[in-house]
């Protein structure tokens, strides 16, 4: 068990998927002697060399686009994009050909890569820096999609993800890359794709993933106090949902509400309502509430404190459930 | 200009990658660069650009040397402001001010200009307060100033679609018959080496030669993609890719704010007149970090920077105009003077700029607001009157 932050959990994954395939490569902007502009790569380009860390140019089309013809050679390609706001350029050869390869060769091409996109804001960024584009990965069909909220999280889960057969987009939450926690970087992990209840609670569900994890725990411990019990689940996957996980957790409290950076219309929050909804109907005392960004492009950085949703906006939308 | 012959295949089998592209010698022209004011600052006579400097006098002279050292101080401020903790960042031009003062000084009140995140300079040149820059990076608005009213476009952060821009704007410019002599009208698009990889970039270059688009693409070569050098982005020298697209290219000495001047005046003047676009590279050094977040000494040599200051785009300037009695002691006292009155006043007004409120995130979303939006500003504004109420 050693202490460390998200960005070092990330960098010892990589470090160790690199050991153990020699066919994983990195690809990237800045990806190699800077190490990334987050040093999530830090010092594997020193170790690995430049032909399995590669600085690529600059072009998102390009990293991903090459990305596939890697995959088709058996590489095992794990592409950074460096901010979430910089995925587009490469958006269509991640949804017209990533996404759609294994279901167009039925089945005979593979596609192991991993997309990592560091997301969200709060970081005081300037535009196209604090995005959460990951409603229209988890939109897309033949692409998983997921999100890791912690140190532990982001070694095992990166190291799955690089593992996986499918492609894989990553998310990581950026303002929680300083944040530091236990990692065991022996242990077994359990699935990539299974939501994990962090605090057990009887009153309400809350559902986060990503950055919006710790703000959901903050939010219960709050609640407490008050006298009031909060489930909190890391979804971790968005695509596919741990609905088995989900659905437990609302037919136990009854309440759900969801937590997510993103805007709010047509968002992962609304396609959780609507399941939930469907299969829970009896169990549910209320509506399935959400505490989103708005439905505006993303402000500049002095608005995004009222923009994003925090721990009181998430108590007074958990007020308002328990209202019903 | 014979091109050399094609370079031998590297054996495949032991071909390391990426390749050594310093083995590789790629085919090309000799490379010829553009330079009419020696780093020393001696003028060299030019055939074909002399004559876009005919207008060039004493007072000219002495008025882009202001304007290099102002924006220059602006710079410093700026970044001095960052560290200070009163900007998010800053993307410094420390290096660069020749290119962007002598290209932004050769448009006309007709054209448009299209900049990256960098382009102070440019945005002096076309009367855009700078305080209005600062707004930006501090992360009070995401735009600042009117477009329209500049010539200047919002500065553009995601690599290399201004480009198209440019290249569009031009083309409606040209539909508008606006084009022809030289009251004809005509756009730049700035970008970095970094960008020329990007497929919008390539995508203009087509756009703009198929339409033969009075666009003017100025490429700034810093040397520099944040960390990665001008090799991982082309094997030939970038002015020399404009050919392939079938229009002319020129490489200037991007630290000469003359030359600059006059091939971007020709650049300009071809493309107003119907000329069509053509590629400027500007050959240039970022002498700072990336941006106030960057560590360059992680990936590059300190002693490059040593080399580059030698050919400062300020020193040769002053030293031309002392040299040939241009200018005295007293006209370089007094540009320092206003460059410090402009830095307070650029101070002050980044340490008083407000914050705006809250309920404008939701504004100007779209020119006909849903009702969606309304209702969300609404719910907005009312749950933060229960804190007020609250707090009263
Ligand atoms: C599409 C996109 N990808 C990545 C980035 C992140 N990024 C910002 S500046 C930069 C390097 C740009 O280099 P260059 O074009 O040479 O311009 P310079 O900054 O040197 O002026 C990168 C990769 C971005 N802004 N947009």
């Amino acid at each position: 068990m050693t202490t460390m932050t998200l960005g070092k959990a990330l960098n010892e994954s990589l470090r160790s998927a690199m050991e153990a395939d020699p066919k994983v490569v990195v690809m990237g902007e800045d990806v190699g002697r800077l190490g990334g502009v987050f040093r999530i790569t830090d010092g594997l380009q020193k170790d690995f060399g430049e032909a399995r860390v590669i600085d690529t140019p600059l072009s998102e089309s390009g990293i991903i686009g090459t990305a596939i013809g890697l995959a088709m050679r058996g590489y095992r390609p794990v592409c950074e994009i460096q901010f979430d706001g910089f995925v587009y350029p490469g958006f269509d050869q991640i949804v017209s050909q990533l996404a759609k390869m294994h279901y167009r060769s039925a089945g005979r091409l593979l596609m192991p890569i991993t997309i990592r996109i560091p997301f969200g804001g709060g970081i005081g960024a300037v535009e196209h820096h604090s995005e959460s584009p990951e409603a229209y990965f988890a939109h897309t069909a033949g692409l998983k999609v997921v999100a890791c909220s912690n140190p532990a999280d982001g070694f095992h889960m990166l190291r799955q993800a690089i593992a996986s057969d499918d492609p894989v987009v990553f998310f990581e939450p950026k303002r929680r890359y300083w944040e530091k926690a236990d990692v065991d970087t022996d242990a077994v992990a359990g699935p990539l794709h299974e939501a994990r209840v962090l605090r057990p609670g009887t009153d309400a569900t809350l559902l986060a993933y990503g950055p919006m994890v710790k703000v959901a725990l903050e939010a219960a411990t709050a609640a407490e106090a008050d006298g009031r019990s909060l489930e909190v689940v890391d979804l971790r996957s968005l695509a596919p949902i741990d609905w088995p996980t989900v659905f437990a957790s609302v037919r136990r409290t009854g309440r759900c509400v969801v937590v997510h950076e993103a805007a709010r219309s047509h968002g992962v929050g609304a396609e959780l309502a609507a399941t939930i909804t469907e299969e829970c109907f009896y169990a549910l005392e209320a509506p399935v509430l959400r505490v989103t960004g708005f439905d505006t492009p993303y402000p500049p950085s002095r608005l995004e404190e009222a923009y994003l949703p925090d721990l009181d906006r998430v108590l007074d939308t958990v007020d308002r459930v328990l209202e019903i | 200009m014979t091109p050399k012959s094609a370079p031998p295949r590297a054996a495949a089998r032991e071909a390391a990658f990426p390749p050594d592209v310093a083995d590789i010698p790629p085919v090309l022209d000799e490379v010829e660069l553009v330079q009419l004011l020696t780093p020393e600052g001696e003028r060299v006579p030019h055939p074909v650009y002399d004559r876009y400097l005919a207008d060039v006098d004493d007072e000219t002279l002495r008025s882009l040397y202001r304007d290099l050292v102002l924006v220059r101080r602006v710079d410093v401020e700026a970044t001095a402001l960052q560290r200070q903790g009163e900007l998010g960042i800053w993307a410094s031009l420390l290096g660069q001010e020749a290119a962007q003062v002598g290209s932004g000084r050769a448009l006309l009140p007709q054209d448009y200009a299209f900049p990256t995140y960098r382009e102070h300079g440019v945005a002096w040149c076309r009367g855009v307060d700078p305080l209005a820059l600062l707004g930006l990076f501090r992360g009070a608005t995401n735009g600042g100033w009117d477009p329209r009213e500049h010539g200047f476009h919002l500065y553009t952060i995601v690599i290399g679609s201004q480009t198209l821009h440019a290249t569009g704007y031009a083309m409606g410019i040209a539909m508008d018959g606006a084009v022809g002599d030289a009251d004809g009208a005509a756009t730049i698009a700035y970008f970095g080496d970094g960008a020329s990889s990007q497929g919008d970039v390539n995508e203009a270059f087509v756009w703009a030669a198929v339409y033969n688009a009075p666009v003017v693409f100025f490429c700034q070569n810093n040397q520099w993609a944040i960390s990665e050098p001008l090799e991982r982005q082309t094997r030939i020298p970038l002015y020399q890719r404009a050919r392939g697209f079938g229009f002319p290219g020129v490489r200037v000495d991007g630290n000469d704010v003359l030359a600059t001047l006059a091939v971007t005046r020709k650049a300009l003047t071809d493309a107003r007149t119907g000329q069509g676009p053509t590629l400027v590279e500007a050959f240039t050094y970022r002498m700072g970090a990336h941006t106030t977040s960057d560590d360059p000494t992680r990936y590059r040599l300190s002693s490059d920077l040593e080399a580059w200051k030698l050919k400062d785009p300020i020193e040769r300037v002053k030293a031309h105009l002392a040299r040939g009695g241009h200018a005295d002691a007293e006209f370089f006292a007094s540009v320092d003077a206003d460059a410090d009155v402009l830095a307070a006043r650029v101070r002050t007004g980044c340490l008083e700029m407000p914050d705006p409120g809250p309920l404008e995130i939701f504004e100007a979303v779209y020119a006909d607001p849903t009702v969606q939006i309304s209702q969300q500003r609404q719910g907005f504004s009312t749950y933060l009157d229960g804190f007020a109420e609250e707090s009263a």
